[in-house]
């Protein structure tokens, strides 16, 4: 078997049982890994309506075929679960160094299921698997609980979650390498409902490549590729993600005070050009990246630096709370780091809050004589985030993200989220490719399914009218089902800045031993998707749920560049259900599913 | 009257964050890019008076008297 180590681990938290199976060559190569196979592998086992705290919910570890391997970037790991936050199926990504290594463990996979009845961490030294009694780190951050592990595991990779995931807050991210996370969609309270604490994971097995040769020559063209690309030869490695900070605003979509603006005339202060020149110590890069977008950075509060921020947390305890302060975003990350929160919906629900505020919904009183969230007022990120983080007080509700918080308030209007998952940094009134993609995103308001502010803003690899609905399903499609191959091979999303579908056929073909093209792989793309798709109806997760909060769609940008539009979802949504050959009710068609082998 | 051009990036390398030039009738990005040594390939994204295109077309459009530019090199991230 090439490519993959052609094992499975399987983990009972109920019984102490650990056991190994072989993994199905031909399954895996049809959804090739990461989010297509754990997705099938999940899905094979779960029934879709479980309590995603349930312990008959299982969670899936797993890292692609060209993760450990020679290829640019192949550290990722994906973690498959159903999401606490959403209902949908949750495929929640993280770089750095475990996914690699739980190759070098000799695995592909880790199925953990059950619950322990008191907290544990697992340990994993390749064929020494132990489910370890965790009592003593229950509790701890992030960065203490890792510190620790190593301690007892030297040159282990550690994968934990942190007091958030313990208490089951629907925003909680698994951390690993401490500051590297699948930080959406709440997978860490999943971890957390099975009081399992951490993943540790060791090893010194590679996998075995089809044809050495042949991958030699091809990740020497797509490493010269990424070289030579100015965005991962040059914007990306000098300035991280954080440079996207100007060019989103300029063009009026950078949202401001929960998405009341477009447009802040002080996102300067927390720009990537001014976090390069005044916080930059070094670049973080993950395993075997070439790109080197991570950060680490220095503040008044972490003068030895932390790792980030990046673009979405610049921007969400930025211009979003109305602060632009860099040294309350850099404080603010740290702490989402530590207490193991996703930063997007962290501060979104920050934002959210403070909205409720400014309209009287959430009041002094309630807040019990502690800090008021207001727009503009710094004290309050930290200091909210800390109570988010251990459910404290008024944090007991901020932690269960936007849409439930402002439920409460009977306005779920205010929350700015689809299927409950708070979204990103793009305003979709002025982007409307990129509205229709956060509307039909399978794990509910994400960036990352279906880049399309590469066309419509950045002028990759094309340059789009970002107003003009024409073809904007198509490329819609075309963005999503690649998207699903990237996150499927264990290789970073931000290749594809560099790359297309053809290099990603080609490094699958000489490590898997395949012959595919870049249709093929699109193909399986689709298939993915098309899958995703299946389980969200089965969890009960109807089409309707394809939406924007209604701000978008009728109230206009009053502010900037993006002045007077709205998104008009209502148009292109039927286009994009034909485009995807679903019935006019978004139901996958069994023509199309037969097609896509998944029937 | 002058227009402001806003630099992005390592355009700003050698040149600032913001340069004023002085505005003269029928002035355009490509005039305007000429004048910084900057080419169009090496330009990923520009917005001339709030208005953003295909880069060659926008090089083209007249800049309002007190108008401004956003020049952008490629970036990306998410």
């Amino acid at each position: 078997m090439f490519g993959y180590m052609g094992k499975i681990l399987r983990v009972n938290l109920t019984t102490n049982e650990v056991t190994t199976e072989d993994l199905d060559f031909e399954l895996a190569k049809k959804y090739i890994g990461g989010r297509g196979l754990g997705t099938k592998l999940y899905m094979d086992e779960v029934d879709p309506q479980v309590d995603p705290f349930a312990a008959e919910n299982k969670i899936v570890f797993i890292n692609g075929p060209l993760s450990g391997t020679a290829t640019p970037t192949g550290g990722r790991y994906m973690v498959v679960t159903k999401s606490p936050l959403t209902g949908c199926i949750a495929s929640s990504n993280s770089g750095g160094e475990w996914g690699a290594y739980l190759k070098y463990a000799g695995y592909d996979a880790i199925i953990v299921e059950g619950k322990a009845s008191l907290p544990v961490y697992l340990s994993i030294d390749e064929d020494k698997v132990e489910i370890v009694p965790a009592l003593d780190l229950w509790g701890k951050m992030v960065s203490e609980t890792s510190d620790l592990l190593q301690e007892k595991q030297p040159g282990s990779k550690v994968l934990t979650i942190g007091p958030a995931g313990e208490k089951l807050s629907q925003m909680a991210a698994i951390m690993n390498e401490k500051d590297r996370a699948a930080g959406r969609s709440g997978v860490g309270a999943v971890m957390g409902s099975k009081n399992l604490k951490a993943i540790t994971v060791k090893g010194s097995l590679k996998p075995e490549i089809a044809r050495p040769d042949g991958l030699k020559a091809v990740t020497k063209e797509c490493r010269t590729l990424l070289k030579e690309n100015g965005v991962t030869g040059g914007g990306l490695p000098t300035y991280g993600t954080a440079v996207l900070v100007n060019i989103i605003n300029e063009h009026g979509v950078y949202p401001t005070k929960n998405f009341q603006g477009g447009q802040d005339p002080d996102a300067e202060a927390v720009s990537g050009e001014t976090l390069t020149e005044k916080y930059l110590i070094k670049r973080n890069p993950c395993h075997h990246c070439p790109i080197g977008c991570g950060r680490w950075v220095k503040s008044d509060k972490s003068p030895d630096g932390i790792g980030g921020p990046e673009y979405e947390t610049l921007w969400v305890f930025a211009g979003d709370l109305g602060i632009d302060d860099m040294e309350v975003v850099i404080d603010a990350n740290y702490w989402c780091n530590e207490l193991g929160i996703d930063t997007i919906s962290a501060g979104a629900t920050l934002a959210a809050a403070m909205e409720l505020y400014q309209r009287g919904y959430i009041t002094d009183e309630m807040l019990d004589d502690d800090v008021i969230l207001k727009f503009g007022n710094a004290d309050s990120v930290v200091h909210w985030l800390k109570k988010m983080g251990n459910r404290e007080g008024f944090g007991d509700l901020l932690a269960r993200g936007s849409y439930r918080l402002a439920d409460f308030f009977g306005v779920p209007e205010y929350s700015m989220s689809v299927k409950k998952q708070d979204l990103p940094a793009y305003d979709p009134r002025g982007i409307q490719g990129m509205g229709l993609q956060y509307a039909t995103s399978n794990r509910g308001g994400c960036h990352v399914r279906g880049y399309l502010i590469s066309p419509e803003i950045l002028g990759l690899p094309e340059k789009l009218d970002r107003f003009d609905l024409a073809g904007k399903e198509v490329w819609a499609k075309v963005f999503q089902d690649l998207t699903a191959v990237i996150d499927s091979t264990g290789l970073c999303l931000f290749t594809s800045f560099a790359l297309g579908a053809q290099q990603y056929a080609d490094m699958l073909n000489e490590v898997l031993g395949t012959d595919w093209s870049a249709e093929d792989v699109l193909l399986a793309g689709e298939r993915i998707w098309n899958l995703e798709k299946l389980f969200n109806l089965e969890a009960g997760i109807s089409s309707e749920e394809d939406t924007l909060p209604p701000r978008f769609l009728e109230e206009e940008m009053p502010d900037g560049p993006t002045k007077g539009w709205v998104h008009k979802l209502d148009e292109l949504l039927p286009l994009y259900y034909k485009e995807r050959g679903w019935d006019e009710d978004g139901i996958p068609t069994e023509e199309r599913l037969e097609k896509l082998g998944l029937l | 009257m002058a227009i402001k051009i806003k630099l992005f990036a390592n355009f700003r390398e050698g040149r600032g964050k913001i340069v004023e030039m002085d505005y003269t009738p029928g002035m355009t990005g490509q005039d305007v890019i000429d004048s910084l040594g900057i080419t169009a390939p090496e330009i990923a994204a520009l917005i001339v008076d709030g208005v953003d295109g295909k880069v060659d077309a926008m090089l083209a459009v007249p800049i309002k008297e007190d108008g401004y530019m956003a020049i952008f090199p490629p970036v990306a991230g998410g």
